[in-house]
């Protein structure tokens, strides 16, 4: 691999462009997609590969191609800068998530208590219009609070994020259901709500709820 | 999560390279079976036996390392087979019964 293809794929990857490293096989002969030079079967094959988040090899005409997807990272908002988002930033680091925390309360919103996250103090209506949650985001609510959490998941609603889970009870979650109702959501939009958010895995401690949320964020995205 | 998110090998090839060491970097092209590692899964090699990553579950990076050196003195890209058909690779041994493929390429 060359220098200068390293830097441009090392660059793409910095800005969070999906890109594709082509590498012919078995000679080497390598390019990046998508480029306005690259052959359009090439190039066909790559953005499939992209949309698929499979990297693979493909046998075009003029031979074998391995392509390697550099997708951006998927990326996770938690709304709630609470004692289970501080056990949640771990894992989901450790996951590759790109992690936003959203929490309008200033006391709770420190990057001394969220060291290695983004942080965010706006209003979680205004934070997820900013951060348009799309199919490689997941949402996950964890204030207890309406006021905070209601606008989050009728914003995530709206949108295409994978995942959505709301922390509550089931009394909790079925209050929420109803409020979220009355500002429009059907039963098909309320169904894609995680709630009580986790896998059950009978969690107490708080890195024991945030093992559940992150186990069951992956089996959504790996279709388990 | 993708293959790449966790684990920054390439960038950790890069940053070695720029510090003067001589890298290969090996890639996981073709999977089958129950391999334990999926395509575009990497690892790193310098001269001086510096590694990072993997492309299995430690069964044949070994063996990818020693390939490594080769490429890093020639200069010239490999395409390596490893499977419990290939006698290589039983020597080696992928326990798991699954196939892989792998590219190894020089950063010059």
């Amino acid at each position: 691999m060359t220098p200068d293809l390293l830097a441009a794929l090392a660059a793409a990857r910095a800005a969070k462009r999906p890109t594709v490293l082509a590498t012919r096989l078995p000679d080497g002969l390598q390019l990046l997609l998508p480029s306005a030079e690259a052959p359009p079967a090439l190039a066909e094959a790559a953005s499939r590969a992209l949309g698929d988040d499979r990297s693979g090899t493909v046998k075009l005409a003029d031979g074998d191609w391995f392509l390697h997807v550099h997708n951006p990272p998927v990326r996770l908002i938690v709304v709630g800068a609470v004692h289970i988002a501080q056990a949640l930033v771990p894992f989901a680091v450790q996951l590759g998530l790109a992690t936003t925390i959203v929490d309008p309360r200033r006391a709770f919103a420190t990057d001394e208590r969220f060291p290695d996250v983004a942080v965010s103090t706006d209003w979680p209506d205004e934070a997820m219009d900013r951060l348009a949650p799309d199919c490689r985001t997941a949402v996950v609510t964890l204030t207890h609070d309406p006021k905070l959490d209601d606008p989050a998941l009728d914003r995530a609603l709206r949108g295409a994020a994978f995942y959505i889970g709301a922390l509550g009870s089931r009394k909790t979650h079925a209050a929420r259901l109803a409020r979220l109702r009355a500002l429009g959501h059907d039963d098909a939009a309320l169904a894609r709500i995680h709630g009580p958010v986790g896998l059950n895995i009978a969690a107490v401690t708080a890195p024991e709820i945030a093992l559940s949320i992150v186990a069951q964020i992956v089996a959504v995205r790996r279709g388990a | 999560m993708s293959t790449s998110e966790m684990e920054d090998v390439l960038g950790v090839a890069a940053a070695w390279r720029a510090a003067g060491e001589q890298v290969a970097v090996a890639t996981v092209t073709e999977t089958w079976g129950s391999s334990p590692r999926p395509a575009g899964s990497q690892m790193a090699v310098t001269a001086s036996g510096r590694m990072a990553g993997s492309v299995s579950g430690g069964c044949i990076e070994g063996a990818v390392a020693e390939a490594a050196q080769t490429t890093i003195r020639s200069g010239a890209p490999q395409l390596l087979d490893f499977g419990v058909t290939n006698e290589r690779a039983w020597e080696v041994g992928l326990a798991c019964g699954g196939k892989v493929k792998l590219f190894v390429e020089r950063l010059s």
